[in-house]
């Protein structure tokens, strides 16, 4: 079984490209179960056609301990298995704990046992890695893999590069491993060019480069992946590709953070200071 | 100080009033301290550290040690790994123990530290010094109870300790040994349980043994690390035995089911050994785990045993009782009252767990089913109902005293913690020998009670 978490600034598309992605590899046949860790509860909105679920820590709430996993999973678009963690309202608790205790259940419950036959797990993490709560994913035995979403945006690479610091410090005493950028394009000047020298300075590489396109919008207002919605188009054949190339990789590395001086020097070179 | 305590109950969901529970950090520190050599270590403020350790002191009455990572609102901020790093530095330099059994704290579950990563990272950094060894148990107070915390840490022993030496079967079975988890139980009873197992003649690890670790002989000399306590090489050993005799479903199960999986030790899981059946069924899988016969003289202790329950059965038949206190206890309890025909009314324990009330609904379901069975209850619950509808006799920890000393009725201090009265640190109340203790201290509540509370013409020589 393969453990992917999913990291990316806020805003930056990590639900509707981690969605799409999952979509890409059942399609292939890969069981897979996607974990939403953002107190949102929208990470799994595509896959099951809507915002339907209950989250962990609500069932946690209403009804006690003694929860089943038939209470918190759902089967979502091609059997892939969708959980929702969930967390407080805004401005109130600790959406980072949320997130301990959601995971801590899933164990507990067996989701991740041999017995559930999964190919892959994947983490949707909300925004930075902001507190302890939030790298709960990629702690020692728990996701292994890392993608970063990113565009060409400088906030999303500033963001990028933190979320490598991050890194840094797990994969150092464990095996968790950054596996690549994924580039969500924003259609940003020399935008693939600059995100593979980026990725290239970070010691890792762009698994894909996802072209901007509407049909993404389109798929996401009629509450399905791009793939469930259109088979044919062309943007399904670009998440199927992402879906390929995470499914072959091979490259995971311990990342090397860059020092601010450098991220911006990177921008200007591509001209982005212009 | 309870008067105002009304009979007239009314719905409360979020709301306990005089718990029947306390921290996890306690319950994981009291089992830490059942290593031999080991230093408890709560990573944590040091606030919970200090209220632990004087809670155990007043229950043991014996020093109780224990570091603290002593977080400030940096550490809270910045995460706690340079404050562990500086605390294990700092304890094998000071202290020496063979071992630190880390629990974490409230504080350090929300901001989420990951302690294996730091025990990692001490170990690399060469912070703990070769030969010692670093263990953890993560104890939130904000799920479970003390008694969650103790089971985490018994399990955490055997999660990082116990393992399969790759010895043949014929091998083990030359010298076979057999496991006993213990449960969250008084030195005092962790020396009865040995006593019989000695008589029984059966090779056995105990684990954790807080005997010789919190019972002490006054000897004019201070020993931070007694003599007491399982090795850490017996618990490595324990993946190596026969099998396994787990007592107690809550604190001492999930400890036996992991070394089952971990090293394939089958394991018999029973309830505390209070009263007459459930020693009977600890001396059963005893004999049939370890080989051996029943010696007569434990069958001998169990005859005076049976002869007192006959000798005395007019005092205990139909009295009701209350009951309170922590889930193993309170099962193996019932059992024995159901035992004494007495009538168990109100059972009632502060953790969650559905188990509870399943096991002692079915206890109770042909001598007192109309019993109020209730986990994740409290004592003000407890109390109200004893308004309703009065008891003969209350059993519980001391906490409970309060209820007793207002409602005027017999009580019996049984379990943890019992603050005020001595007899627990010195007599077991497991076994043929610890149930017979226990009659005498339910027969003398109820007999000095009426010899104290009745009239004059019904006061007798002889009750």
């Amino acid at each position: 079984m393969r453990k992917i978490a999913i990291y990316g600034k806020g805003g930056i598309g990590k639900s509707t490209t981690t969605q799409n992605t999952v979509a890409g590899l059942a399609e292939m046949g890969h069981k897979v179960m996607v974990v939403g860790c953002d107190p949102k509860a929208d990470s799994t909105r595509l896959l099951l056609g809507g915002l339907s679920q209950r989250s962990v820590l609500d069932t946690l709430r209403e009804e006690g301990e003694d929860v089943e996993l038939a209470d918190i999973r759902n089967g979502g678009f091609c059997n892939t298995l969708c959980v929702e963690s969930g967390g407080p309202e805004p401005g109130v608790g600790c959406a980072g704990r949320g997130i301990i205790t959601s995971i801590n259940m899933l164990e507990q419950l067996g989701a991740y046992d041999a017995s559930e036959n999964l190919n892959y797990v994947f983490y949707d993490v909300l925004g930075d890695v902001v507190c302890g709560g939030f790298a709960m994913p990629i702690r020692d035995g728990k996701a292994e893999e890392i993608y970063i979403v990113c565009s060409g945006e400088m906030m999303a690479m500033y963001a990028a590069n933190n979320i490598c610091k991050g890194i840094l410090k797990f994969a150092t005493n464990g095996k968790v491993r950054l596996g690549g950028l994924i580039c969500n394009s924003r259609k940003v000047d020399n935008e693939r060019q600059m995100i593979e020298q980026f990725a290239k300075l970070l010691g890792t590489q762009m698994i894909h480069f996802v072209p901007r396109d509407n049909d993404v919008q389109r798929a996401e207002i009629n509450r399905k992946t791009v793939i469930e919605w259109n088979p044919k188009c062309g943007q399904a054949d670009e998440y199927r590709a992402l879906a390929k190339a995470i499914d072959q990789n091979t490259n995971f590395v311990i990342p090397r953070p860059l020092p601010m001086p450098e991220l911006e020097k990177l921008l200007m070179e591509f001209g982005l200071y212009n | 100080m309870l008067d105002g305590t009304t009979a007239e109950i009314k719905p409360r969901e979020a709301l306990r009033i005089n718990p029947a529970k306390t921290c996890q950090p306690i319950g994981a520190m009291y089992a830490a301290l059942g290593i031999h050599g080991c230093m408890p270590h709560s990573h944590g403020s040091q606030g919970c550290c200090a209220y632990h350790r004087s809670h155990l002191t007043r229950h043991f009455k014996e020093p109780v040690v224990a570091t603290s990572s002593s977080f400030t609102e940096g550490a809270s901020v910045f995460g706690g790994l340079a404050n562990m790093t500086q605390a294990l530095s700092n304890i094998f330099t000071i202290y020496d123990p063979k071992i630190v059994a880390v629990h974490t704290t409230c504080l350090s579950e929300v901001i989420g530290d990951d302690i294996p990563m730091m025990i990692k990272k001490a170990t690399e950094e060469g912070i703990i010094p070769a030969g010692k060894v670093v263990i953890h148990a993560n104890t939130p107070s904000f799920v479970g109870s003390h008694v969650t915390g103790f089971a985490s840490m018994v399990t955490a022993m055997v999660k990082y300790l116990s393992e399969s030496s790759g010895k043949t079967e014929a091998q083990l079975k030359d010298e076979p040994q057999l496991n006993i988890i213990p449960g969250y139980i008084d030195p005092a009873d962790m020396r009865e349980l040995k006593r019989i197992i000695k008589e029984m003649g059966v090779k056995t690890v105990l684990f954790p043994d807080t005997s010789g670790v919190l019972d002490l002989p006054q000897d004019g000399r201070y020993r931070m690390f007694p003599s007491g306590g399982a090795t850490i090489e017996q618990i490595k050993s324990a993946g190596d035995s026969v099998g396994t005799i787990a007592l107690g479903h809550f604190a001492s199960h999930p400890a036996a089911e992991k070394l089952d999986e971990k090293c394939n030790v089958p394991c018999a899981l029973l309830e505390l050994p209070y009263g007459l059946t459930n020693t009977d069924r600890f001396i059963h899988a005893l004999r049939n785990h370890g080989g051996v016969d029943v010696p007569g003289t434990l069958g001998e202790e169990r005859g005076r045993l049976l002869d007192a329950m006959g000798d005395m059965h007019q005092y205990f038949h139909g009295k009701r009782v209350a009951i309170a206190g922590d889930p193993d206890h309170v099962i193996a309890l019932t059992q024995f009252l159901v035992e004494l025909d007495m009538k168990p009314a109100y059972v009632i324990t502060g953790s969650s767990g559905n188990h509870f009330e399943q096991r002692v609904t079915e206890i109770l379901k042909d001598q007192a089913p109309e019993a109020i069975v209730k986990q994740n209850s409290d004592l003000f619950a407890l109390h109200q109902w004893i308004k309703n509808q009065p008891v003969d006799l209350l059993i519980g920890n001391t906490y409970c005293k309060y209820i007793a000393h207002v409602e005027k009725i017999p009580f019996v201090r049984f379990g943890f913690p019992v603050l005020d009265r001595m007899g627990h640190r010195y007599f077991p109340g497991v076994g043929y020998m610890g149930a017979l203790r226990l009659m005498e201290k339910i027969n003398d509540a109820l007999l000095d009670h009426k010899d104290r509370e009745c009239p004059e013409e019904t006061f007798e020589l002889i009750q």
